[in-house]
């Protein structure tokens, strides 16, 4: 390709061009909207994002290009991403319009900066050149440090804020510094100019191995792959819960698809360097499992709860790109159905949450007691959202598990893939903890209940039948010590108000997608292996 | 008919399943209607179950009503690969009586009964389940739905249970056992019981990966069972390979099937369950364990079962004998233990592991009888056990005791439900003429002509099981009646039509066991043809 053409098959980023328009124009449409109709903007961005997915599919199914003379690539790799990311973005938003309004300020622009974030994510699921990759990361890393710190009045907003940014710029330079060394030793950026070069490099100098550590330790960051994760759980704590879930699903499946190309393009073909360096990842990935679960068992807190959580499946997933190989797209499909279920799940478990703190506004693991009488939609959507995350079936979580552990063993890590079933055992641990207080526990009796919130619910809360042993406030380890013969079926509590009806579309949708995939994912595979054969075409 | 037979077993799995999702379509307040909609389906899986058995072709034998679906292709290739053998066959009639037993029984569920039924339909579906699959995959994937309901079923609708040291004196022995006053909260017997099990399965789905690896490294890398069992028989696992994966899975079936010394979670599970869930639990569940050691264990890793580890003098110990000595002490050490506990429920529980203790003997003699023994031993162990816990459970909607130092001479208010448990008692302590002197007997055999030392010393087991049973029955049924059971009604009519019916199958199996050997010994064969 000449410079000449460089701007031949501009069309195909149509989609992004749109996307960053559509962006600016939430910015602009929320200086003429009233306050009071604010949420406007949220239904306005959701619609845009489903409309611009579908015109990606439309335009872009079948493509196989690259823009700007290789700095982007417009495949079924980048297409199958752009779409799972743009999903992910009108979930969040549907699950987030309640949330701003009730507790945030300045929605615009909360919505705004959300679409930049989904633009980011699609680039990065495009790029194949590192200075391009590092623009895109820090486009999502720039729109989420606003976000986590959305709440303004609220300390620990600040606070994990605060910690994000710093740790987020550290990291980046990180970053930067190991780029600048691989540019010096090899000369190129491009990530299949890269593969060539490192083939043609007889023996590894001490500077690429210090590029290559300081990219994995950047990257790692971003992931939040332990030794790198002391940010996540207090950003997680601070930040507003839908920001929470866009951090947890989404800034980590768009750094696993930049992960993924890069690795994919650049250092698995090259078969001999890819064996030794493969290791680095692997213990990366058997730490991160057996740190996040261990360390969420302490947990009392959701958010930091899922945090753990979250580190612990980003071991799992790194086991999946440990194990990427040249003849095999068994690793790349683990990792990418990974991603796919883990996001669809965790969406409903946030989403779930989400309307439990629009109804409570509570958010620590005990609050949670007798959820199953208060609003029974939610504490089912809950519970299988955490018995899917731990791997039982009938959900996803199962099949995706069973899928990447054997991609992992099948490259000769069944230590690992042992590890990690074992590690998933401890996480069924704290899963199950959550899951008991929301179905063994009782709810809290009435009259304990925050005066600011009980206005509503008190309407529904039956009023006869009270019993007289209800004084009794359930804490964590709350025991009660009778025999209960017979359930009293519990009448004095404080049933919820109904969440929303876009919140209920959302865990409704996510649920049935995590049902649908566990038991027939063959529909959804068959899109994961062309997404992978893009980046690896000797699978 | 035989239309029926192409999707016997495809509906068996699918029916409750479906049953469980439609169930939740139920208005939430009405919990008689849940309870109408889960006989509905079960009565389905029951008919159906009893079609499959009575179908099944003994004398042709092998797998029958093959069929494979299709699921996932290249490059994992899972089917949907359904087939029963006559292994498979009696189990899976069991799980469709005791299904619908336990269904019947739990009509007392007001609670939520909604999603106990789906929750106890999904269960029922797993263990159809992993009784039906030739895959690997799937297998697992049934397993796993069987435990899965179990948290919320026993955490939910159990019962805790409070303990008085006062009362820790025992069959009047001197000794006094002064443990202090504790709870055994429901939260914690689920909690054992579901992180013990999947621990187990821990332990399976590492085995799976490694015979897929392993499969991989000689032909194309399957789940299947039967190309897996294809490559077994033409020795392409080495016998170090399969040294090392076979003690994966008979440990990890073995902790579901009460193995020693990992049954602890079981009578902890049984004392907190619900009725109708300790039915399933004990009736069908552990039986599970034990399947899976035989399907999986055995089928494609004969060699590492066999093969002596090292030597005790001449004596090779290999990991079958290894299990058999585990499933001695199973026997004596669950009938010991039995024989200590005052909870009716505890008693149950560990004489279910002293049970499954005569299971895994069976299993580890290798031989045909013993084998045929311990299949047909978990049936009529399933069945007699399921309608103990049904007629405890009887006892304990009425009484709320379930302490047989407080209950007494309940024969006198509780005709039928004492009668009902009376008789599986006598058929757990190996009376002639009941199901289980049949099955323990066939055990015994295989033992005697194989381990000899280890037959002397499960038939001890049975006398101590004779010990408890019969000392039960006389303090709790047979005593003198206190004034305060004045009150008791008697069985409900649907506890009377379960007991009744539980009473008439373990007469049947006693009397006239051909029906079922017939069946489970082409099945059994045809897995020692491997040996």
């Amino acid at each position: 390709m000449t410079s000449a053409n460089l701007t031949a098959n501009l069309h195909l980023l149509t989609p992004e061009f749109a996307l960053a328009a559509f962006a600016l124009a939430i910015f602009a449409i929320d200086l003429f909207l009233p306050n009071q109709r604010k949420e406007l903007l949220g239904w306005l961005s959701a619609l845009g994002l489903v409309v611009l997915a579908v015109v990606s599919v439309l335009m872009l199914a079948g493509e196989k290009e690259s823009l700007y003379d290789g700095l982007l690539a417009v495949d079924r790799f980048s297409l199958f991403f752009k779409v799972f990311f743009m999903g992910i973005g009108v979930f969040i938003i549907l699950s987030s319009i309640d949330f701003v309004r009730q507790h945030l300020d300045h929605p615009g622009e909360f919505y705004g900066l959300l679409l930049f974030s989904v633009l980011g994510m699609n680039l990065m699921a495009m790029s194949r050149e590192l200075l391009t990759a590092y623009i895109s990361l820090e486009l999502l890393s720039f729109s989420l440090y606003v976000m986590v710190a959305y709440a303004l009045g609220n300390a620990k907003s600040n606070e994990g804020s605060l910690k994000y940014i710093i740790i987020g710029a550290l990291s980046s330079a990180i970053l930067l510094y190991g780029l600048s060394m691989i540019y010096s030793t090899l000369g190129v950026t491009k990530f299949d100019a890269i593969r060539i070069a490192l083939s043609d490099l007889n023996g590894a100098s001490p500077a690429l191995w210090a590029g290559l550590a300081l990219l994995i330790a950047g990257l790692g960051f971003k992931l939040a792959a332990v030794p790198f994760h002391m940010w996540a759980p207090d950003a997680y704590e601070g930040a507003p819960l839908p920001v929470t879930a866009y951090l947890a699903i989404a800034s980590k499946a768009a750094a696993f698809a930049l992960v993924l190309r890069l690795v994919a393009e650049a250092f698995v073909p090259v078969t001999d360097r890819w064996d030794q360096w493969q290791v680095i990842i692997v213990i990366l990935a058997a730490v991160s499992m057996v740190v996040g679960n261990l360390v969420a068992l302490a947990q009392s807190n959701l958010k930091r709860l899922m945090a753990y959580s979250s580190i612990g499946h980003v071991g799992y997933i790194l086991a999946g790109i440990a194990v990427l190989a040249p003849d095999s797209l068994l690793g790349a499909n683990g990792v990418i159905f990974y991603l796919v279920g883990y996001s669809v799940t965790s969406m409903v478990v946030f989403a779930a949450l989400i309307a439990f703190f629009n109804a409570t506004g509570q958010e620590e693991i005990p609050d949670l007691a007798g959820l199953a009488d208060r609003q029974p939609f939610l504490a089912m959507a809950v519970a299988v959202g955490l018995f899917s995350l731990s791997g039982l079936p009938i959900f996803v979580g199962f099949t995706i598990k069973f899928y990447l552990f054997t991609a992992v063993a099948n490259e000769g890590y069944l230590w690992l893939a042992g590890l990690a079933i074992l590690t998933s055992l401890i996480s069924l641990y704290y899963y199950l903890q959550v899951i008991r207080q929301m179905y063994i526990q009782p709810a809290p009796a009435a009259a304990s209940e925050g005066a600011e919130d009980s206005s509503e619910g008190a309407a529904d809360s039956p009023s006869d039948h009270s019993q007289p042993n209800a004084d009794s406030t359930p804490e964590f380890d709350d025991e009660h010590t009778h025999t209960p013969a017979h359930h009293e079926p519990a009448t004095d509590f404080v049933a919820l108000t109904r969440p929303s009806v876009a919140l209920i579309a959302v865990v409704f949708v996510g649920l049935v997608a995590t049902v649908a995939l566990g038991v027939y994912p063959a529909p959804l595979l068959e899109l994961v292996e062309g997404a992978s054969a893009a980046i690896l075409p000797g699978g | 008919m035989s239309n029926l037979d192409q999707v016997a077993l495809l509906l068996i799995i699918l029916v409750p399943l479906a049953g469980a999702g439609l169930s939740m379509l139920l208005p939430r307040n009405r919990p008689e209607d849940a309870w109408y909609f889960a006989i509905f389906v079960s009565a389905i899986t029951l008919v159906l179950s009893v079609l499959l058995f009575v179908r099944y072709d003994f004398e042709a034998g092998g797998y029958q009503f093959v069929r494979v679906y299709e699921w996932l292709d290249a490059p994992l290739n899972i089917d949907l690969y359904l087939a029963m053998d006559g292994i498979a066959a009696p189990l899976v009639l069991l799980n469709g009586i005791v299904l619908f037993g336990a269904v019947l029984i739990s009509q007392t569920i007001k609670h939520r009964s909604r999603d106990f039924f789906v929750l106890l339909l999904a269960l029922g579906s797993g263990v159809f389940g992993v009784f039906v699959v030739q895959d690997l995959f799937f297998l697992f994937f049934f397993y796993e739905l069987a435990v899965l309901p179990m948290y919320l079923l026993i955490g939910v609708w159990g019962s805790s249970t409070y303990f008085d040291s006062d009362r820790q004196r025992l069959w009047g022995l001197p000794i006094r056992f002064d443990l202090g006053s504790y709870n055994r909260l429901k939260e914690y017997g689920a909690m054992k019981l579901m992180l013990v099990l999947v621990a187990g399965s821990v332990l399976i789905w590492v085995g799976i990966l490694a015979m897929y690896v392993a499969s991989g490294q000689v032909a194309e890398a399957t789940f299947s069972l039967v190309d897996l069992g294809a490559l077994s028989s033409a020795g392409e696992f080495s016998p170090a390979f399969q040294t090392w994966v076979f003690p994966l899975f008979m440990i990890g079936f073995g902790v579901l099937a009460g193995l020693w010394p990992f049954h602890t979670w079981s009578p902890d599970g049984h004392v907190a369950a619900p009725t109708g869930v300790s039915m399933l639990h004990a009736g069908v569940l552990m039986k599970l364990g034990a399947f899976g050691i035989i399907r999986v264990g055995m089928v494609l890793l004969p060699e590492g079962a066999q093969d002596p580890l090292f030597y005790a003098g001449d004596f090779g110990v290999s990991w079958m004998a290894i299990l058999i000595i585990m499933g001695t002490v199973n026997v004596v050490y669950g009938a010991i233990s039995a024989m200590s506990q005052r909870d009716l429920k505890y008693i149950i529980g560990y004489s279910s592991v002293s049970h499954m203790g005569y299971v895994i003997m069976g299993i580890a003699t290798l031989h045909p009888v013993g084998l045929t023994g311990a299949v047909l031993q978990m049936f009529s162990h399933g069945i007699m056990t399921a309608l103990m816990f049904a007629m405890v459970g009887a006892i304990y909607e009425r009484t709320h005791i379930r302490d047989i130092t407080v209950l007494n001479g309940l024969m006198k208010r509780m005709g039928f439900a004492s009668f009902f448990f009376a008789i599986a008692g006598l058929a757990s302590l190996g009376l002639p003429g009941l199901s289980g002197f049949v099955a323990e007997f066939m055990v015994f055999t295989g033992a005697f002509k194989t381990y000899l030392p280890l037959a002397v010393l499960a038939v001890v087991g049975a006398a101590l099981t004779a010990i408890y049973i019969l000392r039960l029955l006389a303090r709790t049924f047979f005593g003198e009646a206190d004034p305060r059971w004045e009150h008791l009604t008697d069985a409900s009519p649907v506890e009377k039509t379960v007991g009744g019916a539980f009473v008439l199958i373990l007469l049947f199996v006693g009397v006239w066991p051909a029906p079922f050997t017939r069946v489970i010994n082409v099945g059994v064969e045809s897995v020692l043809q491997l040996f």
